[in-house]
């Protein structure tokens, strides 16, 4: 990992650390000790004084029935993304590796999303949605569907599902794509020649293949549904109605900012962190293979 | 294509095109919306044709007057405090990640390990985890309402270190020997040799994040109370709030489109970049 060839030890390279390791300690390492040290105590409800309590906030934390509620609901609208968004990017993906010309252009057309925030994400679909003028409202009350996400909980899930899979597929199909296209062509002609048409071409040769990105795309798209769709869900339901869309990290940040819970707060910061370090250990041990077929 | 299948070649156009349909449609609604007036984006059903009053909508959106009665920053302003935001995280992120690659690959210095997993660490405390205590931090520094609270603590990056470690370990190592036989000391090495080297891996992170710097969301919500230094992606969710009591959607759409559209810009127009940075960034 350092080269053979390489300078003698001098001050200069602690300067060239420096303003990272400076930044890592101020803004990440000490944050984060002080939300395990926040999260053994408990503020009373006036905030004069602290109380240290080991564990109780975590106690607290897993005794609630809200709680638990929260965190199956955070799974839940983690696999509905990464299952939506990553099945609609591979068709795309599939279809869009078959054509020779203008494959470019269908992939100019197809990578937007990535680039629209997804607060700005989550707007574009709550006016679609919005239930006196959006045109999908409107179009699904043609057919009968009466369409509320302020009041119905199952569609406001539905909706920050759609906006959270359309923000996505961007990500995905670039990655299918890429993968699809390192597949070399002579094993698609053997099997076209043994007379396997497209769609057994795709189940029994590309779909393996791939399968690699998938488990990739898996994680990606797991931590991108628990981490980064806070704007989504703060600007279409700001987790309501009635809770009914607060995730994991939404709670966080309502229980920390808008509640004033500091202990709460933390304890659910470290149970994200744990997470994290989970989710990135999977990450590092198992996509360094992802390039191995 | 490997064989000749006229139906299905069709079919493979058509389901493409319904792709693109399915993902361009929000846009296309948003910039519709922008090009009515607001008596017309009161009535439903809402047209899904443009009408003619995109540059009145695009005046009062650059003037402040995204919904009425209420006194709101202009929104090229709001643009400029977000083009400052992505420029400082981007390039920030840029700077201290090559020097310390650079530190990491070249040097020999004790605790070069433990420095080097010290940056690692913050790849598992993303900004959403450690909201509460990093707000505290910042505030007591008195970094609130201030560019460099809106931006540094954003900076450190793990990705980017990676990545340029990656790309150090890539260069042969005769390049150096041949610099210190010609008597380059290491400052004169990384500007004539290591830089140029790395350029186009430079402009694909910048892409990359430029896009991230932009797009932040919940950063900026909670570090800049102060009107005067919101930024567009920020003022939406207050523009959707107004919604319910006034929903002036013209207005609010368009600056929705002004908001999306230079990190389109710079996706589509640097499309070979946006992949490259994509692909290895994320490993």
């Amino acid at each position: 990992m350092i080269k053979r060839v390489h300078f003698p030890s001098s001050p200069l390279p602690y300067l060239l650390v420096a303003p990272q390791i400076a930044i890592t300690i101020v803004f990440f390492i000490w944050p984060a000790g002080q939300a395990m040290y926040q999260s053994f105590l408990i503020e009373d409800a006036f905030g004069f004084g602290r109380e240290f309590v080991w564990f109780e906030n975590f106690e607290i934390l897993f005794e609630d029935p809200l709680y638990a509620d929260v965190f199956i609901r955070t799974i839940f609208f983690s696999v509905m993304v990464a299952a939506l968004s990553m099945f609609l990017s591979l068709i795309l993906a599939g279809f869009a590796d078959r054509v020779v010309k203008g494959a470019t252009i269908y992939r100019t057309l197809l990578i937007w999303p990535y680039a629209v925030a997804p607060v700005l994400a989550g707007a574009l679909w709550v006016f679609m949605f919005n239930p006196s003028v959006g045109i999908i409202a409107y179009w699904l009350d043609l057919i009968g569907v009466d369409w509320n996400h302020f009041l119905n909980g199952g569609q406001a899930m539905a909706l920050i599902v759609f906006a959270a899979s359309w923000k996505q597929i961007a990500y995905n199909f670039l990655f299918y794509l890429a993968a699809m296209q390192a597949i070399p062509k002579s094993m698609i002609e053997a099997a076209a020649i043994d007379g396997a048409g497209p769609a057994k071409r795709f189940w029994t040769i590309i779909f393996p293949l791939v399968s690699p990105t998938t488990f990739f795309l898996l994680v990606i798209n797991i931590v991108y549904a628990f981490f980064d769709t806070f704007g989504i869900i703060h600007a279409v339901t700001e987790g309501g109605p009635a809770g009914s869309t607060v995730t994991l990290v939404y709670k966080v940040y309502s229980d920390g900012f808008i509640g004033l819970d500091l202990g709460g707060s933390a304890a659910q910061s470290v149970i994200l962190m744990a997470m994290v370090i989970g989710l990135t250990v999977i990450q590092f041990r198992y996509v360094e293979r992802r390039v191995d077929y | 294509m490997v064989e000749n299948r006229p139906f299905f070649d069709t079919l493979t156009h058509i389901i493409l095109i319904l792709g693109v349909i399915l993902i361009a449609f929000p846009i296309w609604i948003t910039f519709v919306a922008a090009t009515h007036d607001l008596a017309r984006m009161s009535q439903a059903p809402i047209p899904i044709w443009p009408g003619s009053h995109f540059f009145d909508n695009l005046k009062l959106a650059l003037e402040g007057k995204v919904v009425s009665g209420v006194d709101m920053l202009p929104v090229w302003k709001m643009m400029f405090n977000s083009l400052i935001m992505a420029l400082m995280i981007a390039i920030g992120k840029i700077i201290i990640s090559i020097l310390s690659a650079y530190a990491i690959v070249y040097f020999d210095f004790p605790f070069r390990m433990g420095f080097f997993w010290m940056i690692f660490i913050t790849l598992m405390l993303p900004v959403e985890v450690r909201i509460l205590p990093t707000f505290e931090v910042v505030a007591s520094l008195g970094m609130l309402n201030s560019y460099l609270g809106l931006t540094v603590p954003l900076i450190a990056s793990a990705t980017a270190t990676f990545m340029f470690r990656q790309v150090f370990l890539t260069i042969p190592d005769e390049m150096l020997e041949s610099a210190r036989i010609d008597g380059a000391g290491p400052v004169r090495f990384f500007f004539d040799m290591l830089l140029p080297l790395s350029r186009t891996n430079i402009a694909a992170l910048f892409v990359i994040l430029f896009i991230y710097g932009w797009n932040q969301y919940m950063w900026p919500l909670l570090i800049t109370t102060d009107s005067s230094l919101s930024t567009v992606v920020v003022s939406i969710k207050e523009m959707l709030d107004s919604a319910e009591r006034t929903p002036e959607w013209n207005t609010i759409m368009m600056t929705a489109l002004l908001a999306m559209l230079p990190p389109i810009l710079v996706i589509v127009s640097m499309q070979k970049l946006f992949v490259k940075g994509l692909t290895e960034t994320d490993k």
